[in-house]
């Protein structure tokens, strides 16, 4: 047996006991899995894993768990699987498919509540999670929703989130990952923006050994999107954010804005994909990623990767890697500000902006009591 | 007693020397101006005074209040009543001047075992000294120095040390880059803090600061020594004559730098 039939051999007996769904969802779940058969694991001989090595997921033998949320309801056939890329981890979760979380906001309607949605993995040795939500926003609608994902011990979490904007929506969406410091996981968000919709994606990654987080946005005509995103790496933790900005159509406007904190002898990735197709004239696009490295042992790849087929377009791109300026340490310290905490005060500061754009005061208040103890126990 | 005592020291960066045994006795509430050209190691005795690792000292001794200095931390030197105005205060973008004032003042004031502020004693104490530096009191909610035009960080610089109160104050260069309206503002606010208390060592290249700021004693910096110390008449000689009169080479900057 090949190496990839023989992982998804190990996932069939999983995907065979599950208690059929309707016709619909059934069939979904059937081609996903007939696509993960086909797909395998990816390896790092895969240009868009080259740096992540997920063989310590393939060769475990999860337990699949129920997945959280609601019902799967008729509604969601419309935009379930319709949105997020096929990779193997994708399919999988397609799977898999037996509850989601479905948020719908009809057209016209303000949600001023944020929608808070929490993926637990409780304590479950070796379980998989394959959680899945499906946030569906009418045109002129409006709507924040914050997911955090949390456990114990060691598991894998496989996400799937679809995002639909119609025209004009407004969605501010953060996605919180604690997980606990031996899980696994992988994550998708996938966004279909309607003319002029604005989105903007928080991405907040504080936990699990090893974590691979793929975003991405597809633009209409006038559409805004806004990554931003924040990984906070240590001891021996891995962090892959990939993202694709697809400008589809004209007038569309792109800003992205990745901080990394590293140290130990932690490992990151950030690629960034920009895409402006030929018919997206006046795309405005500013990619940045910025890390910050505490140790020697450390190490970050990133690439910038732009495609664009447009001629009028404005397309900025700027990555740095670097350590905490020995002058700003100094003049801390020389206004009698202790070493441990001057360490402190400017790695916070690093993070400020990607933090400052929270716009859910309990989230960010609850992200800068975590920041502010992370980085004292760093200042060791 | 003298609060500061400098005996024979010897600093090197990166396997040279720049300072060449240095000595110098600063008593409380004296103010001594040390100038010098360009690369004959003002800065750098401005910075080892303050604890900057960038410098091995390799002989000699500093001695403040009766202990050894070299051997503190800068934040401990700091808490001790050590201040230095920077030649060039660092922007640190995502602190806001306010936070780090606050931590600042707090730290100090705990090592003298005086209580804490809270912020509204804090911004009681604060607001009396900006206006005094003619500071916009917004620049509290701003990026430490962060878009500052050459002048404010100066300001600030002041605006810190009047904060602070430190009981020596060392002051880099304070005066380049400034025009003559915010030097005598710089130095307004400096004079209003000389007492018998506080001492000063006020590094210059020029005279001109030295007639705003009028020191005890002016010491001639060359080549890592002192080569002629003398009164406030010092200074006015090497304006009329330069360094040259001296027979010290006043090296271009473009070479010191």
């Amino acid at each position: 047996m090949t190496a990839v039939a023989e992982q998804a051999g190990a996932w069939l007996a999983e995907f065979s006991a599950q208690a059929k769904q309707e016709k619909w969802i059934q069939a979904l779940r059937e081609a996903a899995f007939d696509r993960f058969s086909k797909l395998g694991f990816p390896t790092t001989r895969d240009e868009e894993w080259r740096f992540t090595n997920v063989a310590p997921i393939a060769r475990t033998n999860w337990k699949t768990q129920p997945a959280s949320g609601g019902p799967i309801p008729e509604a969601a056939e419309q935009h379930l699987g319709k949105h997020a890329p096929e990779t193997a981890f994708s399919a999988l979760n397609t799977a898999f498919l037996d509850h989601v979380h479905y948020v719908e906001i009809p057209r016209g309607t303000v949600r001023e509540t944020p929608i808070e949605i929490t993926y637990d993995a409780g304590h479950a040795e070796g379980a998989a999670h394959h959680p899945r939500t499906l946030i569906v926003v009418g045109a002129h609608a409006q709507c924040t929703v914050v997911e955090t994902y949390r456990g114990q011990g060691k598991y894998l979490t496989n996400a799937v989130t679809e995002i639909v904007a119609g025209e004009g929506a407004v969605i501010d969406h953060y996605k919180v990952q604690l997980e606990s410091p031996e899980a696994y996981h992988v994550a998708m968000l996938q966004a279909s923006l309607g003319r002029n919709a604005n989105f903007s994606s928080h991405s907040i990654s504080l936990g699990a050994a090893l974590a691979r987080n793929d975003a991405g946005a597809i633009l209409s005509v006038g559409t805004e999107a806004t990554l931003n995103g924040l990984y906070i790496v240590n001891g021996s933790q891995h962090i892959d954010n990939h993202t694709v900005l697809d400008h589809a159509k004209p007038n569309g406007a792109s800003h992205e804005v990745y901080k990394g904190i590293l140290d130990g002898k932690s490992s990151a990735v950030f690629n960034g994909r920009i895409i402006v197709r030929q018919d997206a004239q006046k795309t405005d696009s500013k990619q940045t990623n910025k890390n910050l490295v505490l140790s020697d042992n450390a190490t970050i790849n990133t690439k910038p990767e732009l495609q664009i087929h447009a001629d009028d377009v404005r397309c900025t791109h700027g990555a740095t890697i670097g350590q905490l300026d020995s002058e700003s340490m100094f003049y801390l310290r020389s206004r009698g500000i202790p070493k441990r905490e001057a360490r402190s005060l400017l790695i916070y500061a690093f993070a400020q902006d990607i933090v400052d754009r929270i716009k859910v005061p309990s989230l960010r208040e609850s992200l800068e009591r975590q920041l502010f103890e992370k980085f004292h126990e760093h200042g060791n | 007693m003298a609060l500061l005592e400098i005996k024979d020291l010897h600093a090197t960066v990166g396997g040279r020397e720049i300072l060449r045994g240095i000595s110098l006795t600063v008593n409380a509430g004296e103010v001594h101006a040390i100038m010098g050209p360009n690369g004959s190691g003002k800065s750098t005795l401005a910075q080892v005074l303050a604890g900057r690792d960038l410098y091995a000292i390799t002989r000699g001794s500093v001695t403040y209040d009766g202990q050894d200095l070299l051997d503190l931390d800068p934040e401990e030197r700091a808490q001790a009543g050590v201040f230095l105005a920077f030649q060039y205060p660092v922007e640190i973008p995502g602190v806001s001047n306010m936070y780090f004032l606050k931590a600042a003042l707090n730290t100090v004031r705990k090592a003298q075992g005086l209580p804490e502020l809270d912020a509204m004693d804090f911004l009681d104490l604060v607001r009396d000294k900006m206006t005094a530096m003619k500071m916009d009191q917004t620049l509290l909610n701003r990026p430490v120095n962060t878009g500052f035009s050459g002048g404010e960080k100066k300001r600030n610089e002041i605006f810190q040390m009047a904060v602070l109160e430190p009981r020596l104050a060392i002051l880099d260069e304070t005066d380049s880059g400034l025009d003559i309206d915010a030097l005598k503002l710089v130095s307004a606010g400096v004079n209003s803090m000389r007492s018998p208390q506080r001492s000063m060592i006020v590094v210059t290249h020029y005279q001109r600061l030295l007639s705003e700021i009028v020191p005890d004693f002016v010491h001639v910096l060359a080549e890592g020594r002192i080569v002629k110390s003398g009164g406030k008449e010092l200074a006015l000689e090497l304006e009329a004559g330069g360094y040259a009169a001296l027979g010290i080479k006043d090296e271009a900057e473009a070479v010191a730098r």
